[in-house]
């Protein structure tokens, strides 16, 4: 078991190594040269040498790899293009902003999730779990930009009751604080509560389809109690689920902040991307990237804890 | 039943050694499997072929047998070359294979072809049983028509009427009937030997005769030389003309199958005979039937494989290995116990018994 | 983003189940056939591919006519079955012609990484060793961003445009197809079926075509359809972020960014794009399931 989480916890390391390859060649892929965003319009040809050679964009590919890598390992991603603040000052407070909503997401899909998953498993084949059903495949269908907008329509527009967009003022009491987070993290949470709903439904039917679950049943234990080993029964491969979908919020958020304007990590990527500040660029996608690796890291760590046959399931 | 010419579209490796040169010679096949590793796991190895040597005469049957995990299916998929032997040689018909001035790769596995255990998962669920048979001449470049017209051969001569099986498909069928489309496949590359890997263990017994006795047949028909590996005894009494017993990786008795049969000299061998149920009560056999299981072959004892097992086990059998020596006519064991002047306390009682 | 059902795809089970050979196309039609929710899915997914290919002919009007005057009609104005968009453009024609790329970049990029995952994932698992390390490896890589992160990064640096957004989006899927071609090709590979083709000493490729490919193929097709929606999602997405196709191409993530403004006066027009893209998306997934489970049941 040690072996298996030393080994895992190995293998982040190549991994990210090839993470921060790719972030590295984003620079590269843009068209044009990738030194000109950072050099003025109206340098004199001796001056962008100069920025040019500072930068270390005259030196060899790979040397400007390893120079860039050993910047971003000591903390250093650059100077923002748009707003000159060093990159860091922006992307930790975004950063901080995104976890505040997926954590939110996480938490109600899971809640929304494992509930009407272990239902919908309880009513096996009758119609409450075809509507659960179908409400989990709605919920996965759902593009979450658009239910971002019905949301804003709905609660915000007709209804008038919820903040559209931002995060308030630093002075709002905590109840209007409060509120701006509804809308997002309900359209955040959507889509994983659906998948969530779906694989829960699935793993908790097949454990109550086990023979053990008969002999409990045979020995006249309560319901409830007998609920407690089906729930330790799924409880590994439900906590997987959660824990990818958690990771694919950081991803999806990328829109919902967008639609919402939330000051988060989504948002300065969209306007990096469109200021064309590959700096941000880069330290935004590098970041989110190394949360989702981490996530996943954590969650294989975890299902493997909780059922040990994972790790023969698993190469490596 | 009439030979239908299956040379007609295929050149045939001539019989270059003459009738008294073995087909097939192997000697000091070695395959270990590397498990574990990573990073605290200790690299373990599995000794699963440790130094086989044996030969096998032309148009003779060769038993194999021994528990499971003793190597015997390990050293058919290393005579198919189906996994790369970390050291040992193989002579067919004379002819060093995949050495340079020898047979090639290529040759070498269409002279020799294998039938495998499980009836259905050696045969592709997706096609139909002509298209399967002829896969193997096509693919070594007969065309189409040609090997369509070999595949229905071989149907037939294996008892199934191409009219009505050709186009079928591998669920269609009994366990026996693809056991026959499987012996068919192999026979369609025209080979000179043919390894037989539990071929008939999963059949039904009446079923399992009939397919006992088509290979007979063919063996006289087409002149080929058998690798029969079985952990059924009376199978491999009756199938067989010399029989091979593997333990842990290495072949412990090897002879003519009524010697071995009759006059065991290994004890390995004896336990294994006697631990058959028989009939007869006066044919009951003394010796103790084997008890436990092999010891890993990730670890296996010093000296004789066999001394944790065996009841005659002394110092000697634990501090050297016992070499294959003839004993009898033709006849090889390794084992203390029975080889003169091993310094075992039975050395000489041992010799008298092989007469 | 539903991109995640890309992810927690259970391990496939090579579709080689004993029971179905041959007539696995008409068993598995067979089977759709007494399923209503995989008709009605089915036959909502064949209209909305006629209408985005016959847009040109069923249109009631061109979808590029701006009409200043005539801004964000509600649906059921007289002329404008579904109303106006912000610029007084008929809305159903542009629903209709907006169908015609959102189709394409659902369907195009999950062709393109089929292919090249597909490829990369069989080489991989038949090969084994190295060549398997090697590009399992790669492959991890760009599993490891999330979906919509890798598009965005991908097509923000390359640049918008359709061209851009189709890389983007079939290198976002390619990892995923080349998981699963690679894990049932192992399955598959290990058969005794193919030893004994490997006996015959035929060459790989030869065994590949005739052995491998027929058995993995049904899998990776599966997993592949239940990408498309995803693949649409994501597109649009592009597109609402201003990365996919450009103005004044009707495509409904583009429509729906367009709209953005004016969901505080017509909320029923500005989410219609949206409407279409969650249909389609329902309609797939269900349709996909119904093909799972179709093909997951013996008899």
């Amino acid at each position: 078991m040690a072996g298996f989480i030393a080994y895992r916890l190995l293998y982040v390391l190549p991994i990210s190594i090839g993470v921060s390859l790719i972030c590295f060649a984003l620079t590269y892929m843009a068209p044009g040269d990738p030194a000109s965003s950072i050099i003025p319009d109206d340098a004199s040809p001796e001056v962008a040498a100069q920025i040019r050679a500072a930068y270390g964009f005259d030196r060899p590919l790979p040397i400007q790899y390893l120079l860039w890598l050993w910047r971003v390992l000591s903390g250093d991603f650059g100077v923002s293009l748009s707003t000159g603040r060093p990159v860091t000052d922006e992307v930790i407070p975004a950063m901080m902003n995104t976890l505040s909503l997926a954590g939110g997401g996480a938490l109600l899909a899971a809640f929304v999730g494992i509930t009407l998953g272990t239902l919908a498993a309880y009513r096996n084949g009758r119609l409450s779990d075809r509507a659960i059903s179908a409400v989990g495949i709605a919920g996965m269908s759902v593009p979450q930009y658009w239910l971002a907008m019905v949301m804003v329509a709905i609660f915000a527009v007709e209804l008038g009751v919820l903040p559209a967009s931002g995060m308030g003022q630093p002075g709002d009491d905590f109840g209007r604080t409060l509120s701006f987070y509804v809308l997002p993290i309900l359209t955040l949470a959507t889509v994983p509560a659906g998948i969530i709903a779906r694989s829960v439904r699935s793993t908790v039917s097949e454990t109550l389809q086990q023979e053990f679950v008969q002999a409990l049943e045979a020995k006249g234990l309560p319901a409830w109690r007998i609920f407690l080993h089906v729930a330790k029964n799924a409880a590994g491969p439900a906590l997987a689920v959660i824990g990818l979908q958690f990771a694919n919020l950081l991803g999806g958020s990328i829109l919902v902040e967008t639609v919402f304007s939330w000051p988060g990590t989504g948002f300065l990527l969209n306007a990096a991307i469109f200021m064309r500040d590959l700096p941000v660029m880069q330290a935004t996608v590098l970041l989110l990237a190394m949360f989702f690796i981490v996530a996943n890291l954590l969650v294989d760590i975890l299902q493997m804890l909780f059922d040990p046959r994972v790790k023969s399931a698993r190469r490596g | 039943m009439t030979i239908l010419s299956p040379q007609s579209d295929y050149d045939t490796a001539p019989d270059r050694g003459g009738p008294r040169q073995p087909m097939l010679i192997v000697q000091g096949l070695r395959k270990h499997f590397g498990i574990g590793g990573g990073f605290n796991g200790k690299a373990a190895v599995v000794r699963a072929v440790d130094g086989v040597s044996f030969d096998v005469p032309k148009n003779k049957t060769l038993g194999i047998v021994g528990e499971s995990g003793c190597g015997k299916s390990t050293t058919a998929k290393l005579l198919m070359q189906l996994i790369r032997a970390d050291e040992g040689e193989i002579i067919l018909d004379g002819d060093p294979v995949a050495m340079s001035r020898g047979v090639s790769l290529r040759d070498y596995r269409r002279s020799v072809q294998m039938v495998f255990q499980d009836s259905y998962a050696s045969l592709n669920p997706r096609l139909s049983l002509q298209d399967t048979v002829a896969f193997g001449p096509r693919a070594t470049g007969i065309p189409q028509a040609a090997a369509m017209r070999r595949a229905h051969d071989m149907l037939r001569r294996v008892g199934l009427a191409p009219e009505v099986f050709a186009s079928r498909l591998p669920h269609e069928l009994s366990g026996g009937q693809r056991q026959r489309v499987n012996i068919a496949r192999a026979l369609a590359m025209n080979p000179r030997v043919l390894i037989l890997d539990e071929a008939v263990s999963a059949l039904d017994k009446s079923v399992e005769a009939q397919v006992l006795n088509l290979l007979q047949d063919l063996k006289q028909e087409l002149g080929l030389t058998y690798l029969f590996i079985s952990h059924d005894l009376n199978v491999v009494r009756y199938i067989s003309d010399r029989v091979m017993v593997m333990y842990l990786g290495k072949v412990v008795e090897i002879g003519d199958v009524k010697d071995v049969f009759d006059h065991a000299l290994h004890p390995y061998t004896r336990g294994l005979l006697s631990s058959r149920p028989s009939m007869n009560p006066r044919q009951r056999r003394t010796e103790p039937p084997l008890s436990g299981d092999p010891p890993s072959p990730i670890d296996p004892p010093s000296g004789c494989r066999f001394r944790t097992r065996c009841s005659f086990a002394e110092t000697v059998c634990a501090e050297r290995e016992p070499p294959l020596a003839s004993l009898g006519l033709d006849q090889q064991v390794a084992c203390h116990a029975v080889t003169p002047g091993s310094g075992h306390t039975q050395a000489s009682a041992g010799e008298g018994a092989s007469q | 983003m539903s991109v995640s059902n890309a992810i927690d795809q259970p391990a496939v089970r090579p579709a080689a189940a004993r029971n179905i050979a041959r007539t696995f196309w008409q068993t598995l039609g067979r089977r759709l056939r007494r399923d209503p929710v995989s008709i009605l899915c089915f036959g909502f997914l064949v209209a909305i591919v006629l209408m985005a290919l016959f847009a040109p002919w069923i249109a009631p009007a061109d979808p590029y006519q701006v009409n200043m005057l005539q801004r964000l009609q509600p649906p059921g104005t007289e002329g404008f079955i579904l109303g106006t968009d912000e610029l007084g453009r008929d809305l159903l024609s542009r629903l209709m012609y907006g169908a015609r790329m959102s189709l394409f970049m659902g369907l195009a990029p999950v062709f393109i990484a089929t292919i090249i995952g597909g490829t990369l994932g069989v080489v991989a698992g038949y090969a084994g060793g190295w060549v398997n390390t090697a590009i399992m490896r790669v492959m991890d890589v760009f599993y490891a961003f999330p979906s919509v992160l890798l598009a965005v990064a991908i097509s923000g640096s390359l640049g918008g445009g359709v061209r851009n957004g189709l890389i983007a989006l079939s290198l976002v899927f390619t990892p995923s197809i080349a998981r699963v071609a690679e894990s049932v090709t192992v399955q598959v590979r290990t058969q005794d079926y193919v030893e004994a083709a490997r006996a015959t000493g035929a060459p790989a490729w030869r065994i590949l075509m005739t052995h491998v490919l027929r058995n993995v193929a049904g899998t990776i097709f599966v997993f592949s359809t239940s990408l498309v929606s995803v693949s649409i999602i994501i597109a649009s997405g592009l597109s609402f972020l201003g990365l996919g196709v450009s103005l004044p191409e009707a495509e409904w993530g583009m429509m729906l960014s367009s709209m953005r403004q004016s969901v505080y006066l017509a909320p029923l027009n500005s989410v219609l794009p949206g409407v279409m893209i969650f249909v389609t998306s329902v309609s797939l997934n269900l349709l996909s399931d119904g093909i799972r489970s179709a093909m997951n049941v013996k008899g």
